[in-house]
């Protein structure tokens, strides 16, 4: 069995990527607090964490929680001149979005933590399924609807026909 | 890491921004240790200092300084052991160091004789720990041999027991293992090298 590494190598080796998540999920701005509170609720748990645990899928999975947390929060004190990217309604993604991430913000949550999960957290789609609920089929699937939309946007932001650049970027997102 | 889903590719990176800035990272770690401290989750804190003997790694639990390694045992195998053998809780936290680090810094500096500090003895057991007890009766500027440092822990033949436990020492400069000679006169081994024990011995006579 591998021994446990200490806790400072684990926040040196996954804090960018759990921030970047974080970020994702409940925007810049909240983005610190669920950093914060991920990393001291993994502190407090990580003695009793296997040795040979995929801690990365764990963080993201607290990260989750935190972020679910915070803007369930953020909804309670229901502030108008806070912007809370969750809470952001299905728009149909347009023309007119120009930045991809924020774009990824308007995403249904699912598929928004299924991208964000998957791609940028690096989990299996079991583990995001763990972590979102549904079955693994259901979180590719919110990830590969997600990535669509995306791309679409993204085709369309180009200012390419969706058979000309579109394509290209298709093929570069999905490598 | 099979298991892992795949990274993003190159199309992908701006959809979820830049990575964050060193600096962001850092002021994220500080507050993460202060909260740490705060909710008494901190069970190791450790910081490197630079000293005439080169770097030296200090780590303290809540009840004391726990271990202080020479750069020669390899500062990342020492926080693993120490992970393993006090508690893998451990962020690089200075603050809680900041006594240990100065009475270091005073010793080297020749305006220090004894350390005032609390010490945390969990890593060392048994005989070994009634030496490590004893070594500080050892004053600053002189040496005693490994036989008499045996006979005053009542254990006149064990000689090379004595050896081991300053060889094991987990808190080597603190407690001075290093005034401990070979009874011909010789310096003997020592865990830091034989040239920083010298170092050393040389320092306090020449205070």
């Amino acid at each position: 069995m591998p021994a446990k590494k200490p806790f400072s190598e684990v926040v040196a080796r996954h804090g960018s990527t759990v921030l970047r998540v974080c970020r994702a999920v409940v925007g810049a701005v909240d983005a610190d607090d669920a950093w914060s509170e991920t990393f001291l609720s993994a502190l407090r748990a990580y003695p009793a964490l296997p040795a040979d645990a995929n801690v990365e899928a764990w963080l993201v999975t607290i990260a989750h929680r935190k972020a679910v947390d915070i803007v369930r929060k953020a909804q309670r004190s229901a502030k108008p001149v806070a912007e809370v990217p969750v809470a952001a309604t299905a728009v149909d993604l347009d023309e007119t979005e120009v930045d991809l991430t924020r774009l990824l913000s308007r995403l249904p949550e699912r598929q928004r933590f299924a991208v964000v999960y998957h791609y940028l957290g690096g989990l299996p789609y079991a583990e995001v399924a763990a972590v979102v609920g549904g079955s693994p089929e259901a979180a590719r699937r919110a990830a590969a609807d997600g990535i669509a939309k995306l791309r679409k946007a993204r085709a369309l932001n180009s200012g390419a026909s969706p058979a000309g650049r579109g394509a290209d970027s298709c093929a570069e997102m999905c490598k | 890491m099979t298991m892992t889903a795949e990274r993003p590719g190159p199309g992908f990176a701006e959809l979820f921004g830049p990575p964050p800035a060193e600096t962001e990272l850092a002021s994220l770690y500080t507050d993460l240790v202060d909260r740490a401290e705060e909710e008494g989750l901190l069970d190791l804190a450790y910081r490197t200092l630079e000293t005439p003997v080169g770097t030296l790694l200090l780590a303290a639990t809540l009840a004391g300084l726990v271990r202080v390694a020479y750069d020669s045992e390899g500062l990342d195998g020492v926080l693993d052991q120490l992970a393993h053998k006090v508690s893998s809780r451990i962020l690089l936290a200075p603050k809680r160091l900041d006594e240990a680090a100065r009475q270091l810094e005073q010793y080297f500096s020749g305006g220090r004789t004894s350390f005032d500090l609390p010490l945390d003895l969990r890593l060392s057991a048994g005989f070994r720990r009634s030496v490590l007890s004893f070594l500080p009766a050892i004053r600053y500027g002189q040496t005693a041999s490994y036989q008499f440092v045996a006979t005053a822990v009542d254990n006149p033949k064990a000689v090379r027991a004595v050896g081991t436990a300053c060889a094991t020492n987990p808190l080597p400069v603190v407690i001075p293992c290093h005034r401990v000679i070979r009874s011909d006169g010789q310096l003997g081994a020592y865990l830091g090298g034989p040239d920083i024990k010298r170092r050393l011995l040389d320092m306090e006579a020449h205070r």
